[in-house]
């Protein structure tokens, strides 16, 4: 196991060079000066200069790319221009935040999702069938940003229900001691109820929002696979040796349809984590995703390379994880290590 | 486990996640809090707590303005609506307690009693240090500070530990004034001094994360892109107290939210909101908003003169007719602009700026101007705007565009992202384009000889030369210097008439700043810098 594990991460360097020398090429290629943006709207030419001096871009592409690299070397990813802070620190800070949220979004909707699917499968062109199609068109096709607002108008500026789309805590809480960066374990670790209860209620409406929209997919594969697995012969094997409909469902179709599930789940995680920056603007969370966004508006580069390179490597964990399930779930594909 | 059991701890969780939160309830103590914080929320955020700092954006400026004490500051009076705007010509004392203005220099007697928030004594080795810093780390806290003649360091005189005398390189009427904007804050030297390195002699990474002033409030706490936390500092001495105790500024990027969040009553003030949002909460009446004139912005129709077809006068003043001005006082700003066209023929011109032109929407008058300058059949060409002010320069180009083409000039809209817009504007090769200036020195001399003077500076965008605009701009700096008032006065009229005559650029309005605020916050003053100044706020 442990061989395949460092297998598969080998594997990933050479894609990750790549992605470093891309992302580079690619920032450097975007129109826009960052040191005339920087300069201020009252910049003479000269002061222009200065800065760029001062920020190296008057330096060759290959010198600014040595460079580069030796910080990345040393775990350096650069300094924000925008927000004026290490590009390391503030992906530390965001990530949790965007990881927490998507990560609660993917479990709401996972926990709607698969039931939904399991059930559509089992009774096609039953009321629930047509229920899971509705919805899951309904939440493919509302774009996120919209659902969002919609539930802010509803649940806080309507009822009142919910707290101000403000971020991760209320204003007048503290954030805990910073553990894991998941506010959710570090207030109960920090023992205050107040303060988890603020950010879970922080969190019940992006995270709705964020489920609403990744509904679709996981429902869509779980019940398509499901349907496939369910006419198989296997099932009806285990269907005519008398087995009750519910082990048949779940511990002999559910476990073979999984399979395609889990690759969803894994694309839908990693889709979210990126680009759930609408979801970010408009609850002000302060995630990964509008960070980058932000920094590639004013043409910032070291925010970008940093978070296109954090990207990557959260895909190559996340697909090395993926592959390990697959074999949790089904042996037979049991990679070769 | 059954997959019934299953089914039903899974639809049991899914209506958990779904139920709403009831709303929290508050402790008494997080109450009272409230009662004494104010919560400010915003788009856009600082990057850097020091305007000394390398690209210090406008919410920066916020920041140091609350958390930095300058020699002078100005006194209030009232402006339009009753609302206290800042007084330009009347100064008071901030961290010095006496001013006196020389023939050429003015000395500056420092407060006795006035520390750093580390609650070292400010001295004037302090002041010293911290306009030296001011003239030398380059970029905009250099070039502002060269715009009243502060160029050099020996120009600051340490008289003794507590006076500082200010050598002028020569007259200039612009000299005091700058000393009272935001550049000139006083630093505490030695605190920074220990915390600089050889790379970086003025401290500034350390200045960045962290306030080192003296001023009524200091920033406990700021994370970039989403809040900044700012006490009071109970130990100032420049001013009363106020009566803030802590300000927690918040960034939504959504400005629907800002909206939610004023009418919900959980947030104090915001400002940025869409100029639709404003009127609409003004004409509701549940909040205060506040619209007042920005001292001397105008936002302007630019045109390269130095290619055809602008280079032709006749051209520009075609132009100038063929605006739909009020349908974009109207569609875009919803009312909450002042005109800058349409003045009676016979108003004689004032020693004031901004002041309206003598240009209204008159297409028949545009078409024989046109057709004078040999373009009967119109042109075709392109016009830019910065992507960063969408939310206005969007549709005040289309509405241009739409009433271009009843002149047969064909526009094509170029949307220029926001990084990019400086670089466009520095290259001067937009044929067409529209554009906002405003100075914090509220000066028509001033605002003439960036946007106007021969000497092309990145704000004369359309490239204007003239030799007869250079020598009443020249005439009027000089004659304001000496007091020469007759002379002022007449080149000040000559170079308004001679800016609309020629119209190299084309004034459409003078935008408003807007601020909504809860019923309950009084105390906003308008200030150059159009920022909020917490030390005369008041909550309940």
């Amino acid at each position: 196991m442990l061989s395949l594990i460092a297998k598969r991460l080998a594997f990933a360097i050479p894609s990750l060079i790549g992605v470093v020398i891309v992302t580079f090429l690619l920032t450097r290629a975007l129109p826009g000066d960052p040191a005339a943006y920087f300069a201020g709207p009252a910049a003479t030419k000269e002061a222009v200069e200065q800065i760029r001096k001062k920020l190296g871009f008057d330096k060759p592409l290959v010198e600014q790319f040595f460079r580069y690299t030796v910080d990345l070397a040393h775990g350096d990813l650069g300094s924000s221009l925008t927000t004026g802070q290490p590009v390391a620190t503030e992906i530390r800070n965001r990530l949790p935040a965007s990881a927490e949220l998507t990560l609660l979004g993917l479990l709401v909707s996972v926990a709607i999702a698969l039931p939904l699917g399991v059930l559509a499968a089992t009774r096609p062109g039953s009321w629930i069938d047509h229920t899971c199609r509705v919805v899951t068109t309904a939440g493919v096709s509302l774009p996120v940003f919209f659902t969002g607002l919609v539930l802010v108008y509803v649940f806080y500026f309507r009822l009142g229900w919910s707290p101000a789309p403000l971020g991760r805590l209320d204003v007048f809480y503290s954030a805990p001691n910073n553990v894991t960066g998941f506010y959710l374990i570090d207030t109960l670790i920090a023992r205050d109820g107040e303060a988890f209860r603020s950010a879970l209620s922080q969190l019940i409406l992006p995270a709705a929002t964020l489920a609403i929209f990744s509904l679709a997919p996981i429902a869509r594969m779980t019940r398509a696979s499901m349907l496939a697995v369910l006419s198989s012969e296997f099932v009806r094997t285990a269907r005519a040796s008398g087995l009750s409909p519910s082990t048949v469902t779940v511990t002999y179709a559910f476990r073979n349809a999984m399979l395609p599930v889990i690759t969803t789940l894994s694309m839908v995680f990693s889709f979210l984590l990126g680009a759930n920056v609408l979801v970010e603007k408009v609850f002000a969370w302060p995630g990964i995703g509008s960070y980058a966004v932000e920094a590639l508006i004013a043409s910032d580069f070291a925010p970008v390379q940093g978070f296109v390179l954090t990207m990557a490597v959260m895909y190559v964990i996340l697909n090395l994880v993926i592959d390990i399930l697959y074999g949790v779930i089904d042996p037979r594909v049991r990679l070769e290590g | 486990m059954k997959r019934r059991d299953f089914l039903k701890s899974v639809s049991g969780l899914a209506a958990g996640a779904a139920l709403p939160m009831a709303p929290a309830v508050m402790s008494s103590a997080k109450a009272d809090a409230r009662s004494e914080t104010l919560l400010i929320v915003s788009e856009g955020g600082p990057n850097n707590l020091d305007i000394h700092g390398i690209g210090t954006n406008v919410p920066g400026y916020e920041v140091s303005w609350n958390c930095y004490d300058r020699l002078i500051s100005h006194e209030m009076k009232s402006g339009p609506g009753g609302v206290p705007y800042y007084d330009r010509d009347k100064f008071k004392p901030e961290l010095a307690e006496d001013m006196t203005i020389g023939d050429m220099s003015a000395t500056f007697k420092l407060r006795k009693n006035a520390k750093f928030h580390d609650g070292t004594p400010v001295t004037a080795k302090d002041v010293k240090w911290s306009l030296d810093r001011a003239v030398s780390v380059g970029g905009f806290p250099t070039f502002q500070m060269s715009a009243g003649s502060l160029t050099k360091t020996e120009q600051f005189v340490i008289v003794d530990d507590h006076t500082v005398r200010v050598d002028f390189l020569k007259k200039d009427r612009l000299t005091i004034p700058d000393l009272a904007v935001i550049v000139p804050c006083v630093v505490n030297s030695e605190l920074v001094k220990k915390n600089a390195t050889e790379k970086d002699p003025w401290g500034l990474e350390y200045t960045k994360q962290q306030t080192a002033g003296s001023g009524a409030y200091k920033v406990t706490k700021w994370t970039a892109g989403t809040e900044v936390i700012m006490e009071r500092n109970d130990d100032w001495v420049c001013g009363p107290l106020p009566k803030i105790k802590r300000v927690i500024w918040r960034m939504v990027p959504q400005a629907g939210n800002r909206r939610a969040l004023l009418e919900r009553g959980d947030a104090d003030i915001s400002y940025e909101l869409p100029n639709k949002d404003f009127q609409e909460m003004k004409s509701n009446g549940k909040h205060t908003v506040i619209s007042l004139p920005i001292s001397n912005g105008i936002q302007y129709i630019g045109m390269n003169v130095t290619k055809p077809p602008f280079d032709n006068p006749k051209v520009r003043q075609a132009l100038a007719y063929a605006m739909p001005y009020q349908k974009i006082i109207d569609a875009v700003m919803f009312g909450l602009a002042n005109p800058m066209f349409g003045a009676p023929a016979d108003k004689a011109t004032e020693v004031a700026w901004p002041q309206p032109t003598k240009y209204a929407t008159d297409m028949e008058k545009a078409k024989a101007l046109l057709a004078e300058a040999g373009y009967a059949q119109g042109f075709e060409t392109t016009i830019s705007f910065d992507l960063n002010f969408a939310q206005v320069n969007e549709p005040l180009c289309v509405l241009v565009q739409e009433s271009l083409a009843q002149l047969g000039i064909k526009t094509t809209i170029n949307k220029v992202p926001g990084a990019n817009w400086r670089t466009e504007l520095n290259k001067k090769e937009m044929p067409l384009f529209t554009n906002i200036f405003s100075g914090w020195l509220d000066y028509p001399e001033y605002f003439f000889y960036w946007c106007y003077h021969g000497n092309n500076s990145v704000f004369n965008t359309m490239s204007y030369k003239s030799p007869e605009m250079d020598k009443l701009i020249n005439g009027a700096r000089d004659a304001a210097a000496t007091g020469d008032k007759a002379t002022y006065d007449a080149d000040v009229k000559g170079f308004v008439d001679l800016a609309f005559a020629e119209v190299p650029r084309i004034p459409l309005y003078q935008p408003f700043v807007n601020v909504a605020m809860q019923k309950n916050i009084s105390g906003y003053q308008y200030w150059f810098h159009r920022r909020l100044d917490y030390r005369a706020l008041v909550k309940g």
